[in-house]
């Protein structure tokens, strides 16, 4: 029965069109409503205040085992950042890989209030979920890894789609997932046995089957499901110079299924896709030629994978990838194959100002998102913690929305590397508009989430309050006044509670967790065909695999009717 | 007479779910696939040490007392501390452990588990130098090469070779099993003709124990098929079933593999033998690891509790990541109680941090050596404890163990083990597994559900019951006491 209106802010709803009009925003029982009793209501004067959706993360490794052991191996990372329990809030620790309790309030306190785990090994989807229980005041979901999935390998060979889809949305049900996610694909069964996968077109051992037909064959499955986000990739060939030919190829190979003029295909963290040359002494960007394909096209959406100069942690299911970055950095290695479905590896990673590469690569993702011309295209992300903690979003914001606040950061990079970078002749500024595309509306919409992302009657009554007046400031100019504002939201509203005040966590509330039921035909012989191959497959039963419905605290479940 | 199928059995890190048990009139009468460890907790867990009731020392005797007495005075215990420690947790669920985080954040004391006396230098050795692993599937799907390295899985992990290793189909790889069970039937004859020459019923020279390293290299290192590789200080009953056995010195481990490291890198040793092993068979090995398509090192206390502790670990690692250069190579640690991963992991997501956590300033910190409860015992800096799912009063050091007892002493178990005879205030619990559902993590840290097939005794609750009782008390107390400390300021 809580009324909630926010008076006389400016709103920034892109999905609704709204850039920047001074409006109330009326809240009820957790939803957006058109109209409240003012007398009523609880009162929020937003007066100059900038207000925005509710922040989306499409992509950050926030919960799950992979992610958990890169909390244990680095308790060098937690020291230097310690969190006090207080009245209202539990204790914890960061920096790179925050603990659960952390994760939430530090996402809150920007203004978030949904986020996606990309990556879960189904075998350990229960460990997932149980994290995601523990981390308040956001909204979330988490894609299982089936790219290479024995199942999908092998009905993907057979020719038999409509076999593989009602297999997928087995493991979607059961393990409570979102989307279909994909890592190097055919690379990751390949590191089964310690090989990797070169280019699309290669075979993968005991399979007889291409990373072409997998990201081609989950597309279309994507498509009978009637999924609402798309196939999730992280690209072939990640992270090597020269592999945005691949990127490419990847690109070109999903022209071949029939899109509507929407996307079928989302790449996750392009940075590390976009490296030109053909070694690490002459590696540079590639983002022209990627955001030239991009442009030009309709099928593909993409986030951008920011690094930031800081001491971080990789981890990705990437497995053979993390061997490489062993390989270079001999530093301390996870690995962690998952039997039956994917691999994984965490390594600590520094990226460096007075490194080519680095800041090669810190110039590639802005590049990308200052050359993709549709923000709807180019969504903001660090692959947290990948490319850097989440909690330096707001350095990300300020480099987007100003030349000076690049210019600011490049000079002070390696040379070599700022004679490569493309930014001093780009000099595009992202409007507070379109930043509210790149941090919520476009990423709510790539994901297919009807109630996340704008602040239409209906939508769940997540917001975000900004101390920037746009009308009085220049933001461009004023980038320090404007990553200051979205370090510290002036209120963040979740479910129509504002839970942060002034950058504090003063309300606990738990989010949801939000996962697909995908109703098939023919369910029963799918479930009698896992039972028969499961003894064979894993080392746990049939009956002790699926996420039970005791493991997700708060449940939100989106029915989909698939057609197949 | 009803049956329960893929019940997870809760003793040791196999976490074997695959357990048929059959329950009549609310006892197992039956038990299906478990090994003999687990047959015996599953039918044996009633015994005579089970606890019914709560109970507090009175008089220097053990009493019983209601529930909310006892809780009342746990919490007062607790709330009261400076320095409490909070220990065990290695055989409850997951969701008691995150209670146990909850109450140790609380009261700010130590919460720490027994990989502290156990796998806690393999935690630090993988802090060190990280961990190429993999789930216990992958390893019998792949494995050509499995070596045991100072464990004993035939006597602490008895389905381990057949369910994820030597014993088992996998997709790429044969079991063993057949010929393993034709090299004892082999053997057999010789076996018994020894045996009775030793004991006299047969004439003829009494055999002398074979010496370890005569014959040369056995071919059973380069055949075809798996192969199992058996590293100890004596020759285990793990190590009969081995195709080789590497007997090293106690203590030795460290140069033997570092030895083997330098093999494997292609140098060539100067001296005839390290830590007990002639350098030729060292050779061997080194060639078996690096042909192999896909090995894997499981380790255990051999490793952990003797001669250099972590570093032992480190250089097992290491070994292993040289191995990824040339082929592909894991390692595992053989965790002990059937949910001490679940205790790292539960303290990891919540802290950072996975065991010996401090929250005593109100935020974790994590020191091994300062912040571990057997180095605070051995200190006496405590001022009381709580101990659950485990056995301190058996299994730590004797001075530790005399620091503890001379604070207050919170007890929760099934069982009137050593711990809770020491104990001042006592709860019984139910079996997590048996009597109570829950989740633990398997050695390899998959998440595996554990169930309810019968019910507990009646009034005794759940170990996440009882510390949430505990729990909601210590809040209380402690607003109480905020209470009074404003009135007497005003």
């Amino acid at each position: 029965m809580t009324e909630l209106i926010i008076k006389n802010g400016f709103v920034f709803d892109p999905l609704n069109g709204i850039n920047g009009e001074k409006m109330d925003i009326c809240v009820k029982d957790g939803k957006i409503v058109k109209t409240v009793n003012e007398h009523r209501a609880k009162k929020i004067d937003a007066t100059g205040l900038t207000i925005m959706p509710g922040g989306v993360d499409i992509h950050t490794h926030i919960a799950g085992g992979e992610v958990n052991t890169g909390r244990m191996v680095r308790p060098e990372d937690h020291v230097k950042d310690a969190v006090a329990k207080t009245a209202i809030t539990r204790s914890g620790t960061g920096y790179s890989i925050p603990s659960t309790f952390v994760t939430g309030y530090r996402y809150s306190r920007m203004g978030y209030t949904t986020v996606m785990n990309p990556s879960m090994a189904p075998l350990e989807a229960k460990h997932t979920h149980e994290e995601l229980n523990d981390i308040p005041l956001l909204d979330k979901a988490t894609f299982p890894l089936i790219g290479d999935w024995w199942f999908v390998l092998e009905y993907l060979q057979k020719g038999d789609f409509e076999g593989c889809a009602r297999h997928v949305a087995w493991m979607l049900d059961t393990t409570k997932g979102y989307a279909i996610k994909i890592v190097n694909p055919g690379g990751l069964e390949s590191w089964g046995f310690g090989r990797n996968v070169h280019s699309i077109d290669d075979q993968i051992p005991n399979f007889c089957i291409t990373p072409r037909d997998i990201m081609v064959g989950l597309a279309k499955v994507n498509k009978m499901l009637n999924l609402p986000h798309t196939i999730h990739l992280h690209t072939n060939n990640l992270g090597l110079p020269g592999n945005y030919q691949t990127t490419l190829d990847t690109m070109q190979a999903l022209e071949a299924v029939p899109n509507d003029g929407k996307p079928n295909m989302h790449i996750t963290h392009l940075q590390f896709s976009s490296f030109g040359g053909d070694g690490w002494g002459n590696m540079k960007s590639a983002a022209p030629e990627i955001s030239k394909y991009i442009n030009n096209h309709s099928h593909i959406t993409a986030d951008m994978g920011q690094v930031i100069f800081t001491d971080t942690t990789t981890m990705t299911a990437d497995g053979p990838f993390e061997y490489t970055l062993y390989s270079l950095s001999g530093h301390k290695w996870v690995n962690s194959d998952v039997e039956t479905e994917t691999s994984g590896g965490i390594i600590p990673f520094h990226y460096k100002k007075n490194n080519a590469v680095n800041t090669i690569q810190w110039s590639i993702a802005l590049e990308l998102a200052l050359m993709i011309e549709d923000p709807y295209k180019i969504l903001m992300t660090t692959d947290h913690p990948n490319g850097g903690p989440f909690a330096s979003y707001p350095k990300i914001i300020a480099w987007l929305i100003s030349n000076k606040a690049r210019m600011a950061t490049l000079k002070r990079c390696n040379k070599k590397g700022q004679k490569k970078s493309l930014l001093p002749t780009l000099n595009r500024e992202l409007s507070l508009y379109e930043l509210a595309i790149v941090t919520r509306a476009g990423q709510a919409k790539a994901l297919g989430l009807k109630n996340k992302g704008h602040l239409g009657v209906g939508a769940d009554a997540d917001v975000a309050i900004y101390n920037v007046n746009p009308e009085t400031t220049d933001i461009a100019n004023k980038y320090k006044t404007v990553r200051k504002a979205f370090r510290d939201a002036a209120y963040t509203i979740k479910d129509g509670k504002i839970v942060v005040k002034d950058g504090k966590v003063v309300m606990n509330v738990d989010g949801k967790t939000m996962w697909l039921d995908v109703e098939t035909q023919q369910k029963c012989e799918v479930d009698q065909d896992m039972r028969q191959k499961f003894k064979q497959y894993w080392t746990i039963e049939y009956d002790n695999y699926p996420v039970y419905d005791h493991y997700v605290k708060v449940p939100e479940v989106i029915p989909i009717k698939a057609s197949v | 007479m009803p049956v329960f199928n893929s019940v997870t059995c809760p003793i040791c890190g196999c976490l074997c779910d695959d357990i048929e048990v059959t329950v009549e009139n609310n006892e197992v009468v039956k038990i299906k696939n478990g090994c003999a460890v687990c047959e015996a907790k599953f039918i044996g867990y009633k015994g005579e040490h089970r606890i019914h009731t709560p109970l507090m020392r009175k008089d220097g005797k053990l009493v019983p007392v209601s529930m909310d007495e006892a809780v009342h005075a746990a919490a007062e215990v607790l709330a009261n501390a400076n320095y409490p420690i909070l220990y065990g947790w290695s055989s409850t669920s997951s969701e008691a452990q995150r209670v146990g985080v909850e109450l140790t954040e609380e009261v700010g004391g130590i919460m720490d588990n027994t990989a502290v006396v156990c796998h806690g230098p393999s935690i630090l050795g993988v802090q060190e130098v990280g961990i190429p692993t993999a789930t216990l599937g992958q390893i019998r799907h792949r494995a050509d090469l499995v070596i045991y390295w100072g464990c004993d899985p035939w006597s602490a992990h008895p389905r381990h070779l057949e369910r994820y290793t030597s014993f088992t189909e996998g997709r790429f790889e044969k079991s063993e099993w057949t010929s393993y069970m034709q090299k004892l039937k082999a053997g057999a004859g010789k076996k018994k003709l020894d045996s009775a020459l030793r004991s006299g019923l047969a004439k003829g020279p009494v055999p002398k124990p074979q010496a370890c390293y005569v014959g040369g290299v056995p071919p059973s290192l380069s055949k075809g098929g798996r192969k199992l590789i058996v590293v100890d200080v004596r020759k285990t009953m793990t190590a009969e079933m081995a195709d080789f056995f590497l007997q090293v010195e106690p203590n030795k481990d460290y140069e033997v593999m570092q030895a083997i490291r330098a093999l494997v890198k292609d140098q060539e040793l100067d001296v005839d033998s390290v830590g007990g092993v002639p350098v030729e068979y060292l050779e061997a090995v080194a060639d078996a690891l690096v042909n192999c398509e896909f090995g894997v090192i499981f380790f255990g206390m051999g490793l952990t509790q003797s001669a250099g502790k972590f570093r032992n670990i480190e250089v097992a690692i290491q070994l292993v990541r040289d191995l990824n250069a040339r082929t592909k190579f894991m390692i595992m640690p053989m965790r002990g109680h059937f949910n001490v991963t679940g205790a790292d992991v539960v303290q990891a997501w919540q802290s950072g941090y996975p065991y010996g956590v401090d929250f005593s300033r109100g935020y974790p910190t994590y020191n091994p050596g300062e912040t571990t409860c057997t180095d605070v015992l051995l200190r006496d800096e405590l001022d009381a404890s709580l101990v659950i799912a485990a056995d301190p009063g058996a299994n730590f050091p004797k001075r530790a163990v005399q620091n503890m007892v001379k604070h207050p002493l919170i007890v929760i178990d099934p069982h009137m083990n050593a711990t809770a005879m020491l104990g001042d205030i006592v709860f019984p619990v139910a079996f997590v597994g048996i009597e109570v559902d829950g989740t633990a993590y398997r050695m390899d840290h998959v998440p595996i559900p554990l169930h309810k097939v019968v019910e507990p005794p009646e009034g005794v609750l759940s170990d996440e019951e009882i510390l949430k009782k505990i729990l909601e008390e210590v809040r209380i107390i402690k607003a109480q006491k905020a209470e009074q400390e404003k009135k007497e300021a005003a």
